[in-house]
């Protein structure tokens, strides 16, 4: 087969320059033809999400904003290693390590925990290495669910515990699925 | 009716004075323009409709916006107009001075028309008897003017094509 | 009687007049709409249920936007070119009928605004007028680019009057008469002009477009060569004038159009509709029909908006001059002969 007749895409249509006649040459009927085409679309299902209202369901390996993971027993779990830190292309993860008290047993699962842990949505490009990087399975990009917010201020998008660390209901919910199954 | 008819005069002469004076040759069109319309109420004041909406398609509508057309593409707004010389400044002031006296002559001698204008009955506004009147009574006058129309038309084509003819 | 009759009269332009705005404003809708769902999408719809209070936050908008002048030496003449361009829009409507007439208060009141005898003539010296405003204000922006858009529509807007005209000199040999009102009601039950005028309707239509400046032949506001057309320099609601005067001129085109050709308020069984159910109600249904024939033009303008792409200069010179004009004649001629046959 000659490279001009292949179509990869299956829609190739050759195109000539031969003389029109005279009913072409009125574009008349090219005209109606077009028309036709346009007015089907009016009837046609809209494609539009309207989005405040509706909103477009996620792919499952969508990455929106990151969660700090707990464990069945509710406890975090990241460590403060910083892996995920170094891993980030954008340095937008800052955290400040701290080592757990005895009494803090049932809420920190490794010794050490992350006393501060910040990350800036600004510089933060959801690419996701921190996921992998991190040797706990802490930080997920894939479990909130949740798009970041657009704010009016800087500072409003230094995210930190408060909001990223897994809500106890949803780890409580977890557990629960867990055990039914 | 009168209110109206010097209302329309004023505005008529007033525009048509502007259209002299003014220095920029686009408000002296717009004038002209204006004064066209005046005049197009002078007809509606004499009931010709026909006349009034005519001139306002033909002289508004069609001559005043090549006109215009010109003016505007030409841009005449720089001040490169050199004024004449003495000697035609004074042959156009005498020669002015002359029609005028002229036209007074005719004015003062003129009498007043004493026509009867032969009342029938007919409906003159009406397009259907101006037309009977046109193309029966003034056949060949009318028909002079479309050729005079047509001779000019050829012209303008061939004024445009010269350049192509000497090539 | 003499009051009755302005009181009439003037009852009946204000209708149209308020009409001819409501339906200018609805139209902006209407575009906005309708290329949406011709090109599969939704259109404004927050503005009120559906989007049906858009016309208005578009008005606020434009009321509440900065009135900039640029520096230009003719401001008198800037002001001035969106006011002839609106007013030329809404005083078309003057002449054209809206309905045959009804039987009110023991009177029959006819409806139009004026019934006069060179209507046909009347529609195309404001038709010619309105050039003006685009060209003065054009030319009055102080801005190469409006002035260049509003040659090209002057010069358009001149060429097509030329077709337009002679395709309706077909209409007028076939009617006998110049007035709107008389074709209209010439052209009873389903008489309609269009069925013996089938060349001269086509020709009057793409006119038409160019007349009202609308895409194909939109060549005044292309975007990629010119911003934004003549009122590049306009803002607030002068930019709203000459944009509404747009679709009041759209609207009434569409009502020419439908009544010279397609056969006015009439509608099949109207003579059946009077004999049976009164004047009246015959007439408001003939009024509503006439509506709905204008709404499909509106529709149709739209509709070929967003199929038609845009005519080069040349290639919309060459229509006008080398296709539609010798073929506006070869329509007189033959309706001429066709005539002569007849009797």
């Amino acid at each position: 087969m000659a490279i001009e007749t292949i179509s990869l895409s299956g829609k190739k249509k050759e195109v000539s320059n031969k003389k029109m006649n005279f009913w072409e040459s009125l574009y008349l009927i090219a005209i109606f033809k077009g028309l036709m085409i346009t007015i089907k679309h009016l009837f046609k299902r809209k494609v539009t999400i309207k989005y405040p209202e509706q909103t477009r369901s996620l792919s499952p390996v969508y990455r929106g904003q990151h969660t700090l993971m707990r464990d069945d027993e509710g406890r975090e779990r990241c460590t403060a290693c910083g892996l995920c830190a170094l891993s980030c292309p954008a340095e937008a993860i800052t955290m400040k390590a701290a080592e757990r008290k005895p009494e803090e047993k049932h809420l920190y699962r490794e010794e050490k925990y992350a006393e501060i842990y910040e990350i800036n949505m600004l510089r933060c490009i959801f690419c996701g290495l921190c996921e992998e990087a991190c040797p706990k399975q802490a930080i997920y990009l894939t479990k909130s669910r949740t798009m970041v917010k657009a704010q009016t201020d800087r500072e409003d998008f230094i995210y930190g515990k408060d909001k990223l660390v897994m809500p106890l209901d949803m780890a409580i919910k977890n557990t629960q699925n867990q055990a039914a199954n | 009716m009168l209110t109206l008819f010097y209302i329309l005069s004023a505005i008529t002469l007033g525009t048509a004075f502007l259209t002299i004076f003014s220095k920029n040759p686009i408000h002296s069109a717009i004038y002209l323009v204006l004064c066209f319309f005046s005049i197009a109420g002078h007809y509606l004041m004499f009931n010709a409709q026909f006349l009034a909406i005519v001139h306002i398609i033909v002289y508004s509508g069609a001559i005043m916006i090549l006109m215009l057309f010109t003016i505007m593409l030409m841009n005449l707004n720089k001040e490169g107009e050199k004024s004449k010389n003495a000697w035609s400044q004074i042959a156009a002031v005498i020669s002015f001075c002359l029609l005028a006296l002229v036209l007074l002559a005719t004015f003062i001698k003129a009498q007043q028309p004493e026509y009867n204008y032969a009342t029938k009955g007919a409906d003159f506004q009406s397009i259907k008897v101006l037309g009977q009147v046109l193309l029966n009574d003034y056949m060949v006058p009318f028909e002079f003017a479309s050729v005079l129309l047509l001779v000019s038309m050829i012209g303008a084509v061939l004024l445009s094509k010269k350049e192509h003819i000497n090539n | 009687m003499e009051e009755a009759i302005i009181i009439e009269k003037s009852v009946i332009i204000i209708a149209v007049f308020a009409l001819t705005m409501l339906m200018a404003m609805y139209s902006t809708l209407a575009e906005r709409k309708i290329a949406a769902w011709l090109q599969d999408r939704v259109g404004p719809n927050r503005a009120g249920k559906g989007g049906i209070l858009q016309p208005l936050a578009d008005g606020l908008k434009l009321f509440a936007k900065e009135e900039f002048v640029p520096n230009t030496p003719n401001k008198f003449l800037f002001f001035v070119g969106p006011a002839i361009s609106m007013s030329m829009a809404l005083m078309t409507s003057a002449v054209l009928p809206w309905g045959d007439k009804l039987h009110l208060f023991g009177r029959d009141i006819i409806l139009q605004a004026t019934d006069i005898d060179v209507a046909l003539l009347y529609v195309f010296g404001v038709l010619s007028v309105s050039v003006y405003g685009i060209m003065i204000g054009g030319w009055a922006s102080n801005n190469k680019f409006s002035l260049m858009s509003a040659m090209r529509a002057a010069s358009q807007m001149i060429s097509y009057e030329v077709a337009m005209g002679l395709s309706i000199i077909a209409l007028i040999m076939m009617t006998g008469t110049l007035s709107i009102r008389e074709i209209a009601l010439g052209q009873n039950g389903m008489n309609w002009n269009v069925f013996y005028q089938p060349v001269g309707f086509l020709i009057f239509l793409i006119c038409s477009f160019a007349e009202a400046n609308r895409t194909p032949f939109d060549l005044a506001e292309c975007e990629a060569e010119l911003i934004g057309g003549y009122h590049t320099e306009y803002s607030s609601m002068k930019m709203g004038f000459y944009l509404f005067a747009e679709y009041a001129a759209m609207f009434i085109s569409s009502t020419i159009l439908a009544v010279l050709y397609f056969g006015a308020y009439n509608y099949p069984g109207m003579d059946w509709a009077e004999k049976n159910w009164g004047v009246n109600i015959a007439n408001v249904i003939g009024i509503f029909v006439l509506f709905i024939k204008i709404c499909f033009f509106i529709f149709f303008y739209m509709w070929v908006r967003w199929t038609i792409p845009r005519f080069r200069y040349d290639q919309l010179m060459r229509l006008g001059w080398k296709a539609l004009i010798p073929l506006s004649i070869a329509n007189i001629i033959i309706t001429g002969i066709v005539m002569l046959l007849v009797d």
